[in-house]
């Protein structure tokens, strides 16, 4: 068990000039053989090691990384937490994932910073009062704590916005009083630090080149750093799910564009929740750094590059500037890209697959960063037992049944 | 920002006059067609990390749909070809194979 945080040790390690912090997770060379790899040390990855460990008692477990922890998607999200979903499925796992985010520090003994501070998704148009109006009746129906706003209420909650338009005037917004935002490195370093301690091995800088299979069942896999054997492979690799699934002989229903952020310079607190506008596409929030976290469209077209097109970060704080007219003279500090991987549906897969013993756990898309502890909770429980109520209907087998779980309709594109 | 060559018109045009179509030649599945057959035509991507080949229409300019070799790792662009072929241009795949000696072919 390695040290416990806490205020006391804060004041412990200042007599010792803080000289005195262990690492926060080991780096160990990899072993010949585990119960269980996963492939990908993202927030996904890791909190399906966690959960496997903490839930099901299973800590023989490799979580390997080809970059560093935590440098995909999970670096790089705007990290807005909600659960307002339209369908029962998505809601029940959204929803499991955000009421994980409230105890996540405790459980973790690591302070991931989530702040509910409330997220509005605002409605631009007559189609969108509808659907944000129906979505509120659902999530009554599924416990998921909503409501509809009036304009005059959200402009009690975001001062800074500009109610009138005049191209798209604020009607209303669907409001999510518990949703907000966390730290999202530290989600993924929190989790690595609790599966370190389990005597779980993190193995960064070791990617998997190819996926070893034997009679339709997985053996293990090559990586850059030799070999590893397996009995079951965990594939949580966001977008390069694709690449990792052509290794082990089948296909995903899913494509891989880019996903662009943007941060402001940062100012003095403005705005204490999360917007969403759906319609014009963007959303922001303000860091507690004071920097404005905004958020925009995707690519359409296939990209691995990590760097999206410009005109999407124009589209995006154009719409944006309207809608919070104050913004328009900030300075962008940063922008940076992300590959997501987008199924046909926009809803996850987490699923078994052709080959026996290999699980996925991807197309999450543009929304996954929200879903971390659930996904993960869902996924060990999936691996653990083989079913599991929360993954049922995101089998990867949908597709072709026809059962989608059809939220692009009514979320938007903004996931 | 990505730049593609309209083989219509001849256009340089850049994304934003262009509408990205997805991945091409796909095998439409025809009637009597299994279930697998017909999921993996409207869902099951290849997906490359590497030499992709894509639709594009230049909804901006002449408004014809055309085909586009490019690689999803690094943006390059290796050609553009009008869309009425089942397969990518020889020219298009040896131009391909010069600067991508381990590329497995289109198929």
């Amino acid at each position: 068990m390695g040290q416990k945080y806490s205020i006391f040790a804060i004041a412990r390690q200042a007599m010792q000039y803080h000289q005195g912090w262990e690492r926060a997770w080991r780096s160990p060379e990899p072993k010949r053989k585990y119960d269980v790899i996963i492939v990908g040390a993202g927030g996904h990855g890791l909190a399906t090691a966690y959960y496997l460990g903490r839930n099901f008692g299973i800590t023989n477990v490799a979580v390997l990384e080809k970059g560093w922890l935590g440098g995909g998607n999970t670096g790089r999200n705007t990290t807005i937490i909600r659960s307002n979903y339209l369908q029962d499925p998505s809601a029940a796992i959204y929803e499991k994932a955000r009421s994980l985010y409230e105890t996540m520090s405790q459980d973790l003994n690591y302070n991931v910073m989530f702040s509910p501070r409330g997220l509005l998704m605002l409605a631009q148009t007559e189609h969108e009062v509808r659907g944000y109006k129906r979505t509120v009746h659902a999530n009554r129906l599924q416990g998921v704590d909503t409501e509809w706003i009036g304009p005059q209420r959200v402009k009690e909650l975001v001062p800074i916005i500009n109610l009138e338009g005049p191209r798209y005037p604020v009607l209303g917004a669907l409001y999510q009083a518990r949703g907000g935002t966390a730290r999202h490195d530290a989600v993924a370093w929190g989790y690595a630090r609790a599966c370190s301690d389990m005597g779980m091995d993190i193995i960064q800088q070791c990617e998997v080149t190819g996926i070893r299979t034997e009679g339709g069942r997985v053996k293990g896999v090559d990586t850059t750093r030799g070999p590893i054997d397996c009995d079951k492979l965990a594939l949580v690799a966001a977008g390069h799910s694709s690449v990792l699934a052509e290794m082990a002989g089948f296909r995903l229903p899913i494509e891989s564009v880019a996903l662009q952020a943007l941060v402001s310079e940062p100012i003095k607190p403005c705005m204490d929740v999360v917007v969403m506008a759906n319609t014009v596409h963007g959303y922001m929030s303000q860091s507690d750094k004071g920097e404005m976290v905004i958020g925009g469209g995707t690519d359409g077209f296939n990209n691995y590059t990590q760097r999206g097109s410009f005109h999407h970060i124009e589209e995006t704080v154009r719409a944006l500037i309207e809608t919070f007219p104050i913004i328009s003279r900030l300075k962008m500090l940063r922008q940076w890209g992300g590959i997501v991987d987008m199924t046909g549906d926009r809803s996850p897969i987490l699923s078994k697959t052709p080959v026996e013993g290999i699980f996925v756990n991807c197309g999450w898309g543009t929304g996954g960063f929200k879903a971390i502890p659930g996904s993960g909770w869902a996924m060990a429980e999936l691996m653990a037992r083989g079913h599991s109520p929360l993954t049922e209907e995101f089998t990867m087998f949908r597709f072709r049944e026809g059962k989608f779980i059809d939220e692009s309709v009514a979320a938007g594109v903004a996931h | 920002m990505l730049i593609l060559e309209c083989p219509y018109c001849g256009v340089k045009a850049e994304e934003t006059e262009l509408t990205p179509g997805g991945e091409a030649h796909l095998k439409r599945a025809g009637p009597g067609s299994s279930d697998d057959e017909f999921e993996a035509y409207l869902f099951m991507r290849k997906n490359p990390k590497g030499v992709h080949f894509e639709r594009w229409r230049h909804s901006h300019g002449c408004g014809k749909w055309f085909h586009a070799a490019r690689c999803t790792a690094t943006l390059e662009v290796f050609g553009t070809y009008p869309a009425q072929t089942t397969e990518p241009p020889k020219d298009i795949q040896d131009r391909i194979r010069a600067k991508r000696p381990d590329w497995e072919g289109w198929a």
